[in-house]
């Protein structure tokens, strides 16, 4: 199995995902942090000028200490989101008043630096500050500590609503962008597409460069894409020319061989020489075909990948190549019947190839049948199909099968005499599935052969 | 059928002494062996009852345990001793915020919190279950046919122009002793320097000093007392009988509106069965008692677009900042100064 | 006929020149483009044999040039290149017909003539021996003016025996004239022509005489 290389279209999707999930967690994370720090420091604020307030509300009196705690001060601390508050004063190191075992400060805070620190207390989390001053008690400056801790619990639930909405905004963002980066990736990959259906409508022959518009990072492919183009198009001139040649060069001296043979022949006198010349001949012949039908093949090989796509009228052609082996047919003095219907049928493919098939049919056809016959060429339309039938009163299949007969170089084993490479038919079942249509050849009862091509009739 | 609910008091009353806190009056509703709902509070057994007795209509099968105590042996109660009550209701406000806001209330089941408005609850552990004025309480023979004082200042006027009426016939909570006399206070002194006047001139008229709203009906009633200061207006439109001739007066320079409160503690045995009659009692069914039971003073929230003057008492820390011992032992130094004037 | 053979295989021109000369034909050759062009300024021609391969250029180019100046020359490509793209475009470009390399002399022979009568032969090379009136390009045959329907074997075995009347022809001569040289042939097939063309001769004072031993021979009274 060919490992399959991973989908352009799903890396991008998949990149996009990955980066709008990460996204949303960065959200998620920065606003839940943000939030905290900026409320907490605003929270800190207001718990330090309220301690501060409450510290600077400690009076001197006989005896001791007077304090008048304000209930606004304590409300306003725990305005936000209804916190628990906890107080403690302690003059000259004892507990006054509030909470004797609110926890102490990490270091003491002196006059001008407040101490703000974190404890736990009675199973909540507090956040406390402690601010000092001291007071005069008795003539006699005594330290005193001030400590005020609230929760945080509703600034935790705000940062943590805060949070959660961003979080939940990065969902949406990652959610849009799933159809979004479904979307830009088909966008992105739009310009291959568009220049891979340029490329694949074009017609076999069509060798010319592609100058459909690209995008600047397609234009490295486009351009390698020209260049195989221009070698391509270099390498089937070169074959074609190759072909020709070939051809030109088996053919010429063939051709002079066989026309001194002939000359030869009506000049010898003696049975012997003839009998040697007529071998020649005969030998030349075959080469000849031989090599006729090899270059057909290459051709049709060649061709057949090319996939060109004209409009072919099967009656006219068929007329034509009727008319061409009459006079061969005379030599025998066959008669070539030609029925074509009223209605042209046209069918689309490559008329070299088609022409080349045919011919090798009613060649065969002619080849094959007896002097004084009759080959019968017929076109009707059968189920959307044009059907060629090509009739003779030959010798017929000698008992093979239309598929061993259609492999190359094997020819029928009662063609006896008659030159041929034995190519002719694969010419025309390749051909035929070449064009999406179908070759069959059957043995006629009254003797002779049947060969039938069909083609998708084109609309 | 009083009586005889009554009479099984001595009974509990001799198991729950196990504790340390003073209780007024304890009765047990519903079957004896059923499980019961322990219920801790400063209201009147006899207001509580009706309540009882309907949600245990509602709920077969179920008892209810219900303690009276002041409001500072409520506080007591559920911070020092650690008695596991499944409910605690109190009118004292800036306790039940303390016992609160240091940990001692368990969260309550949101249905019930969320059906409150914000100024009827703190966070998820103390609920207003009865907004309650706190008015005057005037004996019509002392008017001599004059009108009721309308505000403190009429009131001043009114005692410092007839002492021979009033002197030693004025009857007000102590503070020092009454949680709620304490609360009443400091919430008077917050909204006004009048009540600074007002002790002077009680001082001078030899106010007696009640621990409760009860005794100070019950003096008015007997007609020891002609002028009941900061009483609960349940309590005196629940107690007054028809024709004492006590009017009761809302003070329309302000009238401090009590929320009485609930709490369901940490360490609540039943918080369930708790919950269910907090429920009941925040139910339609169960203000509508409330309401019956006290002569109609028990005020829904529309009351406050009717008579501006009620002014409620918010529920939330800043009642605690008069607890603050210091705090409070000024206050109360500064308030027995004014009253007892040389 | 007038034939202008351009090819340039020199030994080809000579096979097929020393062919067509021996049935009566005038060919020139031209081994070029260029000498072809000379030839057909001077003298006017039945029929060309064009190579598409030719040293001084394509084929078709020349084909392309003659239709373009109105020339109606009957032209017959002889071609050695590829079969199957090449016909299609010689028979677009104008030429006649076209006959792949190597050919059958006898082929080639029924093509000229096909071409010949297709383009409406204005030729005459009327044959006449005995009472036989014989038109080998158009076919046709009378004997003592009247008209005889010979089959094109029939035709050519007569055309062979008129180009040398009173001489004997073996069998084999006849064979090679008669079949294609890829075919097999019994060794009766001529004796069934020979009676096919005596009875459509009938009643003319030509005869076909057989020569016991040695084949057969035209004799005309």
């Amino acid at each position: 199995m060919r490992a399959r290389a991973p989908s352009l279209r799903r890396r991008l999707v998949v990149q996009l995902i990955v980066l709008s999930a990460g996204l949303a967690v960065a959200l998620y994370v920065a606003v839940r942090l943000g939030a905290e720090r900026a409320s907490e420091a605003t929270l800190d604020g207001i718990l330090g000028a309220a301690t501060s307030t409450i510290a600077e509300e400690l009076r001197s009196v006989e005896g001791g200490a007077e304090l008048d705690l304000s209930p606004g001060t304590f409300s306003m601390l725990a305005a936000m989101g209804e916190e628990r508050i906890f107080h403690r004063i302690d003059i000259n190191g004892l507990p006054v008043t509030g909470y004797a075992d609110l926890p102490l400060p990490p270091q003491a805070p002196t006059a001008l630096q407040p101490v703000f620190y974190d404890a736990e207390y009675r199973d909540a989390d507090l956040r406390l500050v402690a601010v000092a001053r001291s007071l005069m008690i008795e003539n006699r400056a005594a330290p005193v500590l001030v400590i005020v801790g609230q929760t945080r619990e509703g600034q935790r639930a705000i940062a943590l609503g805060l949070a959660n909405r961003a979080a939940a905004l990065g969902l949406v963002v990652f959610l849009f962008a799933i159809p979004f980066s479904l979307l830009s990736a088909r966008t992105l990959l739009r310009p291959i597409g568009r220049l891979a259906e340029a490329v694949g409508r074009r017609g076999g022959h069509d060798l010319r460069p592609v100058r459909h518009p690209a995008p600047a990072e397609l234009a490295p492919l486009v351009e390698q894409l020209n260049a195989f183009i221009a070698r391509l198009r270099q390498t089937l001139a070169q074959t074609e020319t190759f072909i020709a040649e070939a051809a030109h060069h088996i053919r010429t001296p063939l051709a002079t061989l066989r026309s001194e043979a002939e000359m030869a022949l009506r000049q010898a006198g003696d049975e012997p020489t003839r009998a040697r010349l007529r071998g020649m001949i005969r030998a030349t012949e075959e080469s000849a075909r031989s090599a006729n039908q090899l270059l057909d093949h290459a051709t049709v090989l060649f061709r057949a990948d090319q996939k060109a796509q004209d409009r072919v009228d099967l009656g006219a052609m068929a007329r034509a190549l009727a008319e061409r082996f009459q006079p061969t047919a005379d030599l025998k003095d066959m008669e070539i019947c030609l029925s074509l219907p009223e209605e042209t049928l046209e069918t689309s493919g490559d008329a070299v190839l088609i022409e080349a098939a045919l011919r090798n049919l009613i060649d065969n056809a002619v080849k094959y049948s007896p002097a004084d016959s009759t080959v019968d060429i017929s076109l009707v339309d059968d189920l959307g199909y044009a059907r060629i039938e090509v009739t003779d009163r030959g010798r017929g299949l000698g008992g093979e099968t239309q598929a061993a007969l259609a492999q190359r170089f094997r020819r029928g084993a009662n063609v006896g005499g008659v030159v041929g490479s034995g190519l002719g038919l694969t010419i025309v079942s390749e051909t035929a599935t070449a064009m999406g249509g179908r070759f069959a050849l059957a043995e006629r009862e009254e003797g002779g052969t049947c060969a039938t091509l069909w083609f998708p009739r084109s609309r | 059928m009083r009586h005889a609910l009554v009479s099984t008091l001595a009974l509990i009353l001799s198991v729950t002494l196990a504790w340390g806190f003073e209780t007024e009056a304890e009765r047990h509703f519903g079957p004896e062996n059923a499980p019961r709902i322990r219920v801790l509070g400063t209201t009147d057994l006899a207001f509580f009852s009706p309540v009882a007795e309907a949600f245990l209509a509602e709920n077969p099968g179920l008892g209810i345990e219900y303690l009276q105590a002041s409001s500072q042996s409520v506080s007591l109660a559920v911070d020092a001793e650690g008695a596991p009550f499944d409910l605690v209701i109190s009118t004292a406000m800036d306790l039940q915020m303390k016992l609160a806001n240091d940990g001692f209330a368990r969260a309550l089941p949101p249905d019930i919190v969320q059906r409150l408005p914000g100024w009827a609850r703190w966070r998820d552990r103390l609920v207003s279950i009865a907004l309650e004025p706190v008015v005057l309480l005037i004996a019509q023979s002392a008017l001599n046919g004059q009108p009721p004082p309308r505000s403190r200042r009429d009131l001043i006027a009114l005692l410092r122009d007839h002492p021979e009426t009033f002197a030693g016939r004025i009857g007000t909570y102590d503070p020092r002793i009454s949680g709620a006399g304490y609360l009443f206070l400091t919430q008077d002194a917050r909204m006004s320097d009048s009540i600074w006047r007002l002790a002077e001139v009680m001082g001078r008229l030899d106010a007696r000093l009640y621990c409760c709203s009860g005794e100070v009906i019950e003096g008015l009633i007997a007609g020891d007392l002609v002028v009941g200061y900061n009483v609960l207006g349940s309590y005196a439109a629940a107690n007054l009988p028809e024709g004492s001739g006590v009017l009761v007066v809302p003070m329309e320079d302000f009238t401090i509106t009590l929320q009485r409160t609930a709490l369901i503690p940490v360490n609540a045995a039943d918080p369930d069965g708790g919950a269910a009659l907090l429920r009941f009692i925040l139910s339609d069914v169960g203000q509508d008692i409330q309401a019956q039971v006290t002569g109609g003073s028990v005020m829904r929230p529309e009351s406050f677009t009717s008579q501006p003057w009620l002014m409620p008492i918010r529920l939330d820390p800043g009642l605690l900042s008069t607890l603050d011992t210091m705090t409070r032992d000024r206050f109360l130094a500064e308030w027995t100064a004014a009253l007892d004037q040389p | 006929m007038r034939f202008l053979l351009i090819e340039d295989n020199a030994d080809l021109a000579r096979s097929v020149r020393e062919r067509l000369e021996m049935d009566g034909h005038a060919v020139d050759h031209a081994a070029s483009l260029s000498e072809a062009e000379d030839h057909l300024a001077v003298a006017p021609y039945d029929l060309i044999l064009l190579d598409i391969t030719l040293p001084d250029g394509d084929g078709r180019g020349f084909l392309q040039r003659q239709r373009a100046r109105k020339a109606d020359t009957p032209v017959i490509v002889l071609t050695a290149r590829s079969a199957v793209s090449d016909r299609v475009d010689t028979l677009d470009l104008g030429a006649d017909d076209y006959l792949t390399k190597p050919f059958d002399f006898a082929e080639l022979e029924a093509r000229c003539r096909a071409v010949l009568r297709r383009r409406g032969g204005t030729v005459t090379n009327l044959q006449s021996y005995a009472d036989l009136v014989f038109d080998p390009m158009g076919g046709f045959v009378s004997v003592a003016g009247e008209n005889r329907d010979l089959r094109n074997r029939e035709l050519r075995l007569l055309e062979v025996l008129l180009s040398a009347p009173g001489r004997i022809l073996s069998k084999d001569q006849l064979c090679d004239r008669l079949f294609s040289l890829s075919e097999p042939v019994s060794d009766n097939a001529i004796e069934v022509y020979i009676a096919r063309l005596r009875k459509k001769l009938e009643g003319s004072t030509a005869r076909i005489e057989t020569v016991r031993g040695l084949g057969y021979r035209l004799t005309g009274g």
